[in-house]
């Protein structure tokens, strides 16, 4: 066996330094009708590398790829270009097979590199702190969630109809649990968000309202009127933001005046993966409110030399301490991911996110306005990024279906996302990024002209 | 102006209706560098007995109760932005809060100076 | 103990060899050779430079983005690649890592991470595919996910797994909710969830979340859980028993069975917290053992990377009874014998239709999944129990080959499982565990967990896993047992250790008093 270096001669020598004549007899404690004589019965044995990776080789090729078709999938997670700088970099052994920093002496590199995520993502975020990441968007969302209870010891949260129905589901899940009450509501199809609908359901009994920017539609909403009537309640603002590219283009959160920003890093260095693991990002926009913050905190601090080093702190938050009484019961945070996104982010810099944001919303507003051209389709959307919403004039779902056998990934039906919402049952959502070519737009809005025919 | 001590190692004075609240140098000792107090909000409710802050070092989280039952009145904000404070004056600057009294019979299962000082000493 | 070093050291040269570091000049960099500083993204980067190349935005381009451009300066900075590569090529050189030594990290399962793992896990039918892409053209992320299940359903002898839990914690979370959820379905309210005292700290953390109150359970002088005691408190308010196992002293909790038949007896259900699977994977199957719920971290018995803090993927394994319960996506066996992924939309096809909720976004942690498979297939039924197994022989070598100087607390309740744990009694002068963890760091070994489980006084909880070789665990206990004189000899220069990483120790007090969490341009200096 390639991964296990003891050699029998090994074990024997070993076995008589601790004085047992056999392996069994270091399995003594475990009662005889619960300890298996051999394998268990039925299951493969070892495989050689060149077989494993035959065999895994396969299953990847029953998969069409992002990139072997025109690709318009987004709803929460979106296909850019990962430069290859980012992948040799988090495949360094140091960095891929360390653990958590808690011995800061020899952990200053994945410290340093936490603390600089954490400034990339508070400046994109337009807070003042930001974590060193959650598990990813969703759970994030939740997290936001619950402090906003535990800061306003309120339990009542109103979430906005366009937050990803995928986020709103956790949320529920939680508060189920939890109690807190959840005020939610399905999107409404309309080119705008609705504002007024949201500030109405806002009342002195609510802990937070949140909101997505972009929204599950793509649609951008001016959030510092709902800013103001959650603040006007003694309610917090949350913004989920699913797309940080976007951040590049438009005002951050924290400039519209929200409290907790949270949202899905995937997009910045991550790769799609199938859905994880992704990047939790998770942010403040006031410093006061950072010791009910979740998760992970880095900072800064000296030496006994009085160098500059880095450490985990406030950790008194966390479960290891406080156990029942602690801020949430997490204790992993999405590290790699996290080192991903902060290279990826230092390629990029200023310059290269806004460029890349102005390029996105560039091939965007071309497709936009190409597959309106689509008989029978409208775009939903006054404004957005880089997704927007198609209404298809039948049902969207079974023409993803049907383009997928043409070769397009062309879009997510919000039937998909809302099954057995008959309203929502003609909106395919489209994402376009720097990924989409001129020809992939084409492609997609002849096949969807065929399709829907 | 009476100073009553308790087994959980918080100091409580006395005046009137009014009471101050803090931990004992004992308990800062053991506690080691402060660097962060949760006070409670002015307002809130106390039971005897029930959590009223939270001390933190850098590795631990402790619960500081209340002595008695009562209403916070006042807490002291110097610890935001000096934690050090219940380090280096715990039984004078470094109190954590005021409150009323709200039954001044649970003052008697107190302890004492000098029965606190015999309590510590036999620790 | 066999000589740790072939260079030609020997350790009477031990005093000069290392006075002459210390006596050579100051460098003008503060480098020392291949030890190299390396400043903040934000002291070196640019905001007009990057490296990536992208068209510059034409002028009065369309703009739907609702009034809401971005005016501000974000304040970014960029590096170059050739920049970018060496700013964290220098960094990852500051981190210790299992690629570079033994990591004994009890309870975190630091082994090798093979790294055919990681070729496969960019395979682009894996790496460049989309969560919500029609089902047709993902089969095989589906098989995958399918196949990885089968495995840790039999395994563990259970019944149903959900997979899209993303750590260790949030597959406990799930497991505990399940059982809640089961509990309700037959209207039964309890409150309370028993942990041992022993136990790790998000099991008291995930409880209490769950809207339960938790009570310790005590455990008997040889650091297992007191079956009588459990049996006394066990009543119609007990939702569950939460128990690791093996447990956090490295011990099997051999009354597993009676355990769980006494729970289940009182109508609640057992939760088995799997951060030590390692130690008896393909040995014993919890499920023969009574277990109703059961995370796994596939981090750390199936070697996918930790990463310097994750990410992590906590898959938990369900009983029949509480299958019925796991959240969406949910993988089970159906009718037709085969293991199925369920998601919302179907699951009354599969009968799935008392799912709790949703645990996350998509599916969980694809990319953990196929390293996960790549790693079980590679090593097989056969492979796997030998991991246990070796797992187990090296932590005993450790235990053996330590304890006539160290305080081994259980040592003499038996063989450990996969860590051995020590306790600081006996360290001269004033001492503590952390001044052997320092100095273990000179040695050149990242040290044990410290402190935990916390029934121990100065526990060291030491795990070297299946993957160190005889002569690595030979030099690493060479140096254990030179610290630990040290320790029990009262030098004092251990107070100040480590003396040779990037880093002397770091003032932890200052950074929570005055948290400095972000750079800032205006910072002094």
């Amino acid at each position: 066996m390639r991964y296990l270096p003891l050699t029998d001669t090994d074990r024997g020598e070993m076995l008589g330094r601790i004085g047992v004549s056999s392996i069994d007899e270091l399995f003594v404690d475990v009662p005889a009708e619960a300890r298996l004589d051999g394998p268990i019965a039925g299951l493969p044995m070892h495989m050689s590398e060149m077989a494993v990776e035959r065999h895994m080789r396969a299953l990847s090729n029953k998969n069409l790829s992002a990139g072997d078709a025109p690709f318009f999938i987004g709803a929460g997670a979106y296909r850019h270009h990962i430069p290859a700088s980012v992948d040799h970099i988090i495949q360094r052994g140091e960095f891929l097979t360390s653990y958590t920093p808690y011995q800061p002496e020899i952990a200053q590199g994945t410290l340093q590199m936490l603390f600089e995520f954490q400034t990339q993502v508070a400046r994109l975020y337009g807070c003042a702190v930001a974590n060193a990441s959650l598990y990813d968007g969703s759970t994030a969302c939740w997290e936001a969630v619950a402090m906003a209870a535990r800061i306003t010891r309120r339990k009542k949260a109103v979430l906005s109809g366009a937050l990803h129905p995928h986020y709103a589901e956790v949320v529920r899940t939680m508060a189920k649990f939890t109690g807190d009450e959840i005020a939610d509501a399905e999107p409404a199809i309309q080119p705008t968000p609705d504002n007024d609908g949201l500030i109405a359901r806002i009342d002195e009994n609510t802990s937070c309202v949140v909101v997505q920017y972009p929204d599950i539609l793509g649609r951008i909403a001016d959030l510092s009127e709902i800013a103001e009537a959650a603040h006007a309640n003694g309610a917090l603002l949350v913004v989920v933001n699913t797309e940080p590219v976007a951040l590049g283009a438009i005002k951050s959160p924290g400039e519209l005046g929200a409290d907790i920003v949270v949202g899905e890093g995937q997009s910045i260095g991550v790769g799609l993966q199938f859905g994880g693991p992704y990047l939790g990002l998770f942010a403040v926009r006031d410093p006061k409110h950072v010791r009910q913050m979740p998760g992970r905190l880095c900072g800064e601090t000296v030496d006994a030399e009085g160098k500059r080093g880095f450490v985990l702190t406030l950790s008194t938050r966390e479960q290891h301490i406080r156990r029942e009484k602690a801020t949430s019961n997490i204790c992993t945070n999405s590290g790699l991911c996290a080192l991903a996104f902060n290279v990826h982010m230092t390629l990029l810099g200023e310059k290269g996110l806004r460029q890349l944001a102005a390029e996105n919303h560039r091939l965007a507003c071309l497709a936009a306005d190409r597959l309106a051209q689509v008989p029978g389709v409208r775009v939903l959307n006054q404004s957005f990024f880089n997704e927007f919403t198609l209404m298809v004039g039948q049902d969207a779902r079974a023409a993803v279906h049907r383009l997928a056998e043409k070769g397009v990934l062309g879009g997510v039906s919000l039937g998909r996302l809302y099954p057995g919402v008959d309203r929502l049952a003609e909106g395919l959502l489209v994402a376009v990024t720097e990924t989409t070519t001129e020809g992939d737009i084409e492609a997609l809005a002849s096949a969807l002209e065929e399709v829907l025919a | 102006m009476p100073r009553y001590f308790t087994d959980e190692h918080e100091w409580i004075d006395v005046d009137g209706v009014t009471a101050t609240v803090g931990i004992t140098d004992y308990a800062q000792g053991q506690l080691g560098d402060i660097v962060f107090v949760e006070l409670p909000a002015i307002g809130t409710n106390l039971d005897k007995g029930g959590d009223a802050a939270v001390v933190e070092s850098v590795k631990a989280a402790s619960d500081v109760y209340a002595p008695i039952s009562g209403k916070v009145t006042e807490a002291n904000s110097d610890l935001e932005e000096d934690p050090a404070l219940v380090n280096t004056d715990p039984e004078e600057g470094g109190w954590f809060f005021k409150m009323t009294v709200g039954d001044a019979s649970e003052l008697e299962g107190l302890m004492d100076e000098a029965g606190y000082k015999a309590f510590v000493d036999g620790l | 103990m066999s000589a740790p070093n072939a260079s030609g050291w020997k350790p009477e040269m031990t005093v000069a060899s290392q006075d002459g570091l210390h006596s050579g000049p100051v460098t003008a960099t503060g480098n020392r050779a291949l030890m190299l500083e390396e400043p903040l993204l934000f002291e070196i980067g640019r905001a007009d430079v990057t490296g990536v190349d992208l068209p510059e935005p034409a002028a009065g381009a369309p703009n739907r983005l609702g009034g809401l451009d971005r005016a501000e300066p974000i304040g970014l900075l960029g590096l170059t690649e050739p920049e970018t590569v060496r700013h964290y090529t220098r960094l990852s050189r500051q981190n210790y890592a299992i690629d570079l030594g033994l990591f004994p990290l009890g309870s975190c399962t630091m082994k090798h991470n093979p790294r055919l793992n990681e070729k496969v896990a960019r395979m682009p039918g894996f790496a460049d595919v989309h969560p919500l892409q029609p089902q047709e053209t993902v089969r095989g992320a589906y098989e995958v996910i399918n196949e990885l299940a089968e495995w840790l359903i039999r395994l563990t002898g259970m019944h149903g797994v959900a997979m899209s839990p993303k750590a260790g914690a949030h597959g406990e979370l799930c497991g505990i909710l399940c059982i809640r959820a089961a509990l309700e379905a037959r209207g039964d309210a309890r409150e309370v969830i028993l942990v041992p005292e022993s136990a790790h700290g998000t099991n008291p953390a995930t409880a209490a979340f769950a809207g339960y109150r938790v009570e310790d359970i005590p455990a008997t002088a040889e650091g297992r859980v007191d079956l009588e005691a459990l049996k006394a408190r066990l009543g119609p308010d007990v939702a569950a028993v939460m128990i690791t196992n093996p447990n956090t002293c490295g011990l099997f909790e051999s009354e597993m069975k009676e355990i769980s038949d006494a729970v289940h007896a009182a109508g609640g259900f057992v939760y088995c917290d799997g951060a030590n699977f390692n130690a008896i994977v393909g040995k014993v199957r919890p499920g023969d053992l009574g277990v109703d719920a059961m995370h796994i971290n596939l981090h750390k018995t199936f070697s996918t990377p930790h990463g310097g803090g994750g990410p992590g993927s906590g898959p938990v394994v369900l009983s029949e009874a509480l299958s019925p319960f796991g959240p969406l996506p949910f993988t089970a066996r159906t009718a037709d014998g085969v293991v199925h992924l369920v998601e919302e939309e179907g699951a009354e096809k599969f009968g799935h239709t008392q799912a709790f909720g949703r645990m996350a976004a998509f599916h969980g942690q694809m990319g953990m999944f196929t390293r996960a498979l790549t790693y079980i297939l590679s090593h097989g039924a056969d492979g796997l129990k030998q991991v246990a197994e070796d797992a187990v022989l090296n932590a005993n070598y450790i235990l053996r080959s330590l304890e006539d100087l160290l305080d081994a607390p259980f040592g003499a309740s038996g063989p450990c499982m996969h860590e051995a744990l020590f306790s600081d009694a006996g360290f001269g002068g004033d001492l503590s565990t952390l001044d052997l963890a320092k100095s273990l760091i000179d040695e050149g070994f990242h040290p044990m967990t410290m402190y935990f489980p916390l029934v121990v006084h100065g526990a060291m909880l030491v795990e070297p896993t299946e993957t160190e070789s005889k002569a690595s665990l030979d030099q690493f206990i060479g140096a254990f047992r030179s610290v630990a004189e040290r320790a029990k000899a009262g030098d004092e220069r251990m107070k100040q250790a480590p003396y040779y990483a990037p880093r002397r120790r770091l003032d932890e007090t200052l950074a929570a008093r005055k948290p400095k969490l972000a750079w800032s341009d205006d910072a002094e200096g």
